[in-house]
């Protein structure tokens, strides 16, 4: 089942040029913090891992658009977009992935954990599928609450098949819970293409009718397109309308994490996907409403120098102290478990 | 008698009083509306609560563990209910990853104040995928409070402690407990985790023991007195916080100690308790720690079966023996 359009007439609000230059910048801020964790990582100055976000940044943009200050979102260890699209500044990621006390998480997290709970971003998480049913719960709490709040989960195609997805699917379908499932189908569990494990089409909206949920499938390369669905989803959960399966259509530009070159790839698919960047995509919309090269370029040039300064920032900051190591388990600040 | 209740009730009563003073309380598991619960230690809830703070769910132990962790971070305090401890297994991500590791990553940005609360343990029949005891699970995890009451009125007053912390805690109900009785908790108690409770007072030997193997002790520090042996009986009520000083005081009047548990012997918490006093309590000892433990083997069926494999009071006192004739 697909909502149809007549149903949301009305309900999403028009992006306008100013706000879509708006978004636009916010998308290059993200490419660029993403290119600067890949240069740092090489640099020696990010260790572990990450799963960068460059060529997602439209479904993260595109959503928070869509969203209110008091919702909640979930991501997965694909998240520095989420956690940037919400409101973390690209130093305090940085920062963290520099293993630095003024990382978002006082360097606790790291790449895979980014979370801005002051924004209502609620984490990244690492196991695959593990934040759905969390996202349910969140919109279980905005439900006896009675506080109109909408809770979002982020997952990639590769979460379809897991158990969590389908338990969190069915039970806020069951309790027709404020809640969206908006999975960014990058054509890849990993490094195996999704098609080869999966045995539908579409792996989240496929699965959506099954629990009697309405789904879209969405250009997720287009901000305007992903904000135009995420705002009538949102619409439909504040309504009481309950859950809704949106499937962003995308493609990451790095490989599954630092130490994939993604040579599984066909060249083609890869080039046919870099010309539906998503920031190519932002410009050309916005060169179509008559919006000047020259503003265009102002707003990259402002992320570019918000990038490079934070890049500065995160190299300046202090390392935690190995104190902090023993501190955040308990609620009392602490970590004591015997006396 | 009238004015004593069972461990079953006290298990509804510690949560319906909480329910009374807190509004952000709220309950989820499977059957435990209209049902009560399948052991019925959610009985009455729904009738004074309703549909809105007492939630059916599917056979989902994921969702449930996952979605009372989401509602305790946005302004709930959940009370989620995994029926049996076995089923930990299903969702052994959030009691393992999730649950307890989310503040310490997010560097303390988010707070679960959560209860997963669970029948545990074995002695009735049920086999091997119904009778575990898997404390020593949740104690292989740091982040996770646990309380393991043996009385009614500690299953009340530990409820009690356990819905208002802040921290999540896993809350193991003894099946081999729920139809023993005790006296009902007072208006307003009050169990802090953390503190251990002297049983029974005694000067020979001590015996540590926590939720069902609490009786065992009891009895088999009975049958001892007869000859003479006085035993302490030490209920630690909850391994996290571990009152270790409640514990080390008291073998430094005993010098001698026996841990009765229901963990295997491979990875059981008497196992963290032995290394503490080694560490900390080694000059106070006479005599070795004994351990006396579940066999590390599944739980089998049959009664004479699973006897064998169980703590027993026989296997306490010969424990109690071995060691005063050290």
């Amino acid at each position: 089942m697909t909502v149809r359009e007549e149903e949301n007439a009305g309900t999403a609000p028009a992006i306008g040029r100013d706000e879509l230059l708006t978004l636009y910048e916010q998308m290059e801020v993200i490419r660029r913090t993403e290119k600067a964790a890949h240069d740092l990582f090489l640099s020696g100055l990010v260790k572990g891992t990450t799963h960068l976000a460059a060529g997602h940044e439209a479904v993260a943009v595109g959503a928070s658009a869509a969203l209110q200050p008091g919702d909640y979102v979930f991501a997965t260890y694909r998240g520095h977009h989420h956690a940037i699209a919400r409101g973390a500044a690209p130093a305090e990621c940085l920062a963290e992935l520099m293993s630095k006390g003024t990382g978002l998480c006082k360097a606790k997290g790291g790449s895979m954990h980014l979370t801005k709970a002051s924004a209502g971003m609620l984490g990244s998480y690492a196991i695959v599928g593990a934040h759905l049913p969390m996202a349910v719960g969140a919109a279980w709490s905005a439900k006896l609450r009675d506080s109109g709040e909408v809770a979002v989960a982020f997952f990639g195609d590769g979460a379809t098949n897991i158990g969590a997805f389908h338990e969190a699917l069915n039970l806020a379908a069951i309790w027709s819970l404020p809640v969206l499932f908006v999975c960014e189908n990058n054509l890849y569990m990993e490094y195996t293409p999704i098609g080869a494990v999966t045995p539908v089409g579409r792996p989240a909206a496929d699965r959506a009718p099954a629990y009697g949920l309405p789904a879209e499938v969405v250009d997720g390369n287009d901000v305007v397109l992903v904000a135009e669905a995420v705002a009538r989803a949102a619409a439909r959960a504040r309504a009481g309308a309950g859950p809704t399966v949106l499937e962003t259509l995308t493609y990451r530009h790095f490989g599954h994490s630092r130490t994939d070159p993604a040579k599984y790839r066909p060249a083609e698919e890869l080039q046919q996907w870099l010309q539906r960047d998503p920031l190519n995509l932002a410009r050309q919309r916005l060169t179509s409403a008559g919006v000047p090269e020259a503003a265009l370029t102002a707003a990259a040039d402002r992320a570019a120098a918000v990038v490079a300064a934070a890049v500065e920032e995160a190299k300046a900051a202090p390392p935690p102290d190995p104190e902090d190591a023993f501190t955040d388990m308990w609620a009392d600040g602490g970590s004591a478990w015997r006396t | 008698m009238a004015d004593l209740i069972t461990y079953r009730e006290a298990v509804a009563e510690g949560i319906a009083r909480e329910m009374r003073r807190d509004p952000a309380v709220v309950c989820l598991g499977e059957d435990i509306g209209a049902a009560g619960g399948v052991f019925k230690t959610a009985a009455g809830l729904f009738a004074e609560f309703g549909p809105e703070r007492v939630w059916d769910t599917p056979i989902s132990e994921q969702a449930i563990l996952g979605a009372a962790m989401g509602a305790a971070m946005t302004g709930m305090r959940p009370v989620a209910e995994i029926m049996f401890s076995d089923f930990f297994a299903c969702c052994w991500d959030y009691l393992a990853n999730e649950i307890p590791k989310v503040r310490y990553m997010t560097g303390g940005q988010v707070t679960v104040p959560l209860v997963v609360r669970t029948a545990n343990g074995g002695g009735l029949g049920f086999g091997a995928q119904h009778s575990q005891a898997v404390e020593n699970w949740a104690l292989a995890i740091p982040g996770l409070k646990i309380a393991a009451p043996a009385t009614p009125a500690d299953v009340v007053g530990m409820m009690a402690a356990a819905i208002r912390s802040d921290d999540p805690v896993v809350f193991f109900e003894h099946k081999g407990l729920f139809a023993s009785k005790g006296a009902p908790a007072p208006e307003g108690h009050v169990v802090p985790l953390g503190q251990a409770a002297v049983a029974r007072e005694g000067s020979d030997i001590t015996l540590v023991a926590l939720a069902a193997t609490v009786p065992l002790a009891m009895a088999a520090a009975e049958q001892v007195a007869a000859d003479g042996i006085s035993a302490e009986v030490i209920d630690l009520r909850s391994l996290i916080p571990l009152d270790m000083a409640t514990v080390l005081g008291s073998i430094a009047r005993t010098s001698r100690l026996v841990i009765v548990e229901e963990n295997p012997y491979q990875g059981g918490w008497g196992g963290t308790v032995a290394s503490i006093v080694a560490d900390d309590g080694f000059e106070s000892l006479d005599a070795p720690v004994q351990r006396v433990t579940a066999a590390c083997v599944p739980l089998p069926f049959a009664d004479v079966l699973e006897q064998a494999v169980i703590p027993t009071t026989d296997k306490v006192v010969a424990a109690i023996r071995r060691l005063t004739s050290y």
